[in-house]
């Protein structure tokens, strides 16, 4: 009995490890050597596209929806202690620091990640990855490398403008309409917001979850089983385990950010 | 029969704990077709994928115009890649291109050639297979034969030295199958390629193939020309080529004796 | 031609993230006193700084002039030197100025108050890495009480 848990533990380690391993080959194999600027860019373009441009409208609408809540919410509780005008620095806060990033990579990780993964899973499995490679163009370079890229600088973009329709969704409840002071809300966000602390925090934060929810979803996809199910599988996995990559990595930084 | 494009050489290859090749030798001669025969799952994909380097052998060399596959460097091995090309048994068109910019990928990826030179050379190959009409179709619009001879025209767009066909029958309707069976035929003589044909179409096959190889158990069973293979004296090579139910591989799975089975159930 | 219409797109996008950064840098974060322009450090010696901290607001009849950019333990006499960043645009308070450690509200944050002192002509203007001399330390609810019940006690 122990030793069946004992083979199952070394076995479950081991698995992990050598999918560790495959990854890395992966990114490095996509990430190394001289890109070529004149291929390389119209494929970067492309992706920005894809990636990035088609996931502004749900970034959009939830962004701007849970600036709207936090300030209902931040309001009822904010009006009991007589500190309404703390509403602008609570919103602002919670966003730049928190909502914004995370929130961001896993709307991201829903929208971009599980399409990704879908589509190199599927490549893989109609053999388009085996025929690149047989026409001497290196899939890992072609396909790989600008999809992320492209991730890595799409996220903290779409994280800027997360936090930035949010404030302005808290301004629409909090000021246009619970009648807080729309002058305060801009300066008590002003005097509690500081452009280092609070604002390029949010933007490595959103970097870090970009590399990583696109190394799971590339990497998921890469080594996807070839089959219908095997991609549905893969997909399933990329959402998984990259929001709780994301939660798990966010804490980490908020206590090395903020914590100390 | 001396000019030999790709010599494979005692080669042993296996999956894990399987054993799919075991001291294979082949010869392939520049400017013919030469086809693989043999069961299905015997691992024949296999072959082209170790020809183009995707899969590493345990042992054995694998000879590309002198050069030992597996031995060389990621970058050597690409520069061997540009001289072959392979038709895969889908056609592997990449699906968000169309068959234009299908067929140019290759072109584009390896020359600086203008646009316009492109478009001359693009416009020669679908001509070759007959599908200059469909270059702006999406390859989801393609019929599979379609798809196939979109892929065949994609692999030689770079005129390589040798094309390797992937099941190119499997599949297919008589017309379809009648169309890449003379494409194979005439592109090979044409462009002077060397043609290696994967398949278990006894019939298209035979029409086809210079030379043919009968691959089952690991190993080459029967070699020659269509008519050497005929009057070939292994049963299991007939069996094959007449595609006979019961022979040298049993109709039966590997099982107990039958009787024996239902007198354990009864008893 | 289609990429014609993704690059544009994709232009969009980053434009829009670009508003968006310089709304968040411009108008949330005020780029701060300290962050940007010039400024010139004074310090001041305390015997109690309570809980400001770095970064803690340093206000002239409650306009922000300033922010603190260090607060450090003298190890001779151990008492805290904190240091104040101040804009040059401030840059004319006499050496007689007071600094109290004040409290926005009852439980608001401690910020810095400087009380800019008269000027004639044996008193000096403040320049870089001056000491204001003149500090009021932050007031301890617990000594407060403290004193407050010793008081009574006598």
């Amino acid at each position: 009995m122990i030793a069946d848990k004992l083979q199952q533990l070394g076995a479950g380690t081991i698995n992990n490890v050598r999918g560790f391993g495959r990854a890395g080959i992966m990114l490095f194999g996509a990430l190394l050597g001289k890109p070529d600027i004149r291929k390389g860019f119209p494929l970067l373009i492309k992706q920005l596209y894809v990636i990035g441009v088609l996931s502004l409208l749900i970034i959009l609408v939830s962004g701007l929806f849970i600036g709207m809540v936090l300030a209902l919410q931040g309001y009822t509780v904010l009006v009991k202690f007589g500190a309404e005008q703390m509403l602008g620095p609570l919103v602002a806060l919670s966003l730049l620091r928190e909502l914004g990033p995370v929130v961001t990579a896993l709307l991201f990780a829903g929208r971009a990640g599980s399409a990704i993964t879908a589509e190199i899973g599927l490549m893989k499995a109609t053999e388009q990855l085996s025929g690149m490679e047989m026409m001497a163009v290196d899939p890992l370079r072609r396909i790989i490398a600008p999809r992320f890229w492209a991730g890595v600088i799409s996220m903290p973009l779409l994280a800027l403008i997360f936090t930035a329709v949010g404030i302005l969704g808290g301004h629409l409840v909090g000021v246009d309409w619970l009648g807080v002071d729309g002058g305060g809300y801009w300066s008590a966000m002003q005097a509690n917001v500081d452009l280092y602390q609070d604002v390029m925090n949010g933007v490595i934060k959103s970097v870090v979850f970009a590399l990583i929810v696109m190394w799971i979803a590339l990497h998921k996809g890469y080594d996807a089983v070839p089959t219908s199910e095997g991609i549905s599988q893969a997909t399933t996995q990329t959402v998984v385990t990259t929001s709780l990559a994301v939660l798990a990595f966010d804490f980490i930084l908020t206590a090395l950010m903020f914590g100390g | 029969m001396s000019d030999i494009l790709i010599d494979i050489q005692q080669l042993t290859f296996s999956r894990g704990e399987r054993v799919i090749y075991r001291d294979l030798n082949m010869q392939f001669v520049r400017g013919k077709v030469t086809a693989i025969m043999g069961p299905s799952g015997i691992g024949k994909t296999t072959l082209l994928r170790l020809i183009g380097g995707q899969l590493k052998p345990d042992s054995g060399h694998i000879l590309f115009a002198g050069e030992d596959i597996p031995k060389l460097s990621r970058s050597a091995l690409y520069a061997a890649r540009q001289r072959m090309s392979m038709l895969f048994q889908s056609g592997a068109l990449f699906t968000d291109m169309t068959v234009f910019d299908n067929v140019a990928f290759p072109i584009r990826e390896h020359t600086r050639l203008s646009e316009s030179l492109i478009r001359l050379i693009v416009l020669m190959k679908l001509e070759a297979v007959g599908l200059r009409g469909a270059r702006d179709l999406m390859p989801a619009e393609l019929s599979g034969g379609m798809a196939r001879r979109a892929a065949l025209a994609r692999a030689i767009a770079l005129d390589p030295e040798l094309i390797m066909y992937d099941e190119p029958f499997a599949g297919q309707d008589p017309i379809s199958m009648g169309v890449i069976v003379r494409l194979i035929r005439s592109l090979n003589n044409a462009l002077n390629l060397t043609s290696v044909v994967v398949s278990h179409d006894v019939t298209e096959v035979m029409s086809i193939a210079d030379y043919v190889y009968v691959v089952a158990e690991q190993t080459v069973i029967g070699h020659g020309t269509p008519e050497q293979l005929r009057a070939h004296p292994s049963p299991l090579v007939q069996q094959f080529l007449k595609g006979e139910a019961d022979g040298a591989v049993p109709f039966h799975y590997k099982a107990a004796p039958y009787e024996q089975e239902l007198m354990e159930l009864v008893g | 031609m289609t990429t014609r219409k993704i690059e544009i797109l994709v232009g969009g996008f980053i434009v829009l993230a670009i508003a968006a950064f310089l709304m968040l840098s411009l108008q949330v974060a005020s780029s701060g006193v300290a962050g940007t322009g010039q400024s010139y450090r004074l310090h001041a010696k305390f015997e109690n700084i309570g809980g400001l901290k770095v970064r803690s607001p340093v206000k002239v009849g409650g306009v922000v002039v300033g922010r603190v950019a260090a607060i450090e333990l003298d190890t001779t006499y151990y008492r805290p030197v904190v240091t104040l960043e101040i804009n040059n645009s401030y840059s004319n308070f006499p050496e007689t100025s007071t600094l109290a450690i004040l409290t926005s509200g009852l439980l608001g944050e401690q910020y810095l108050g400087l009380q800019p002192g008269f000027l004639d002509e044996t008193v000096e203007i403040l320049a870089d890495g001056d000491y204001i001399e003149d500090t009021k330390s932050a007031l301890v609810l617990e000594e407060l009480i403290g004193q407050f019940l010793f008081n009574r006690g006598n």
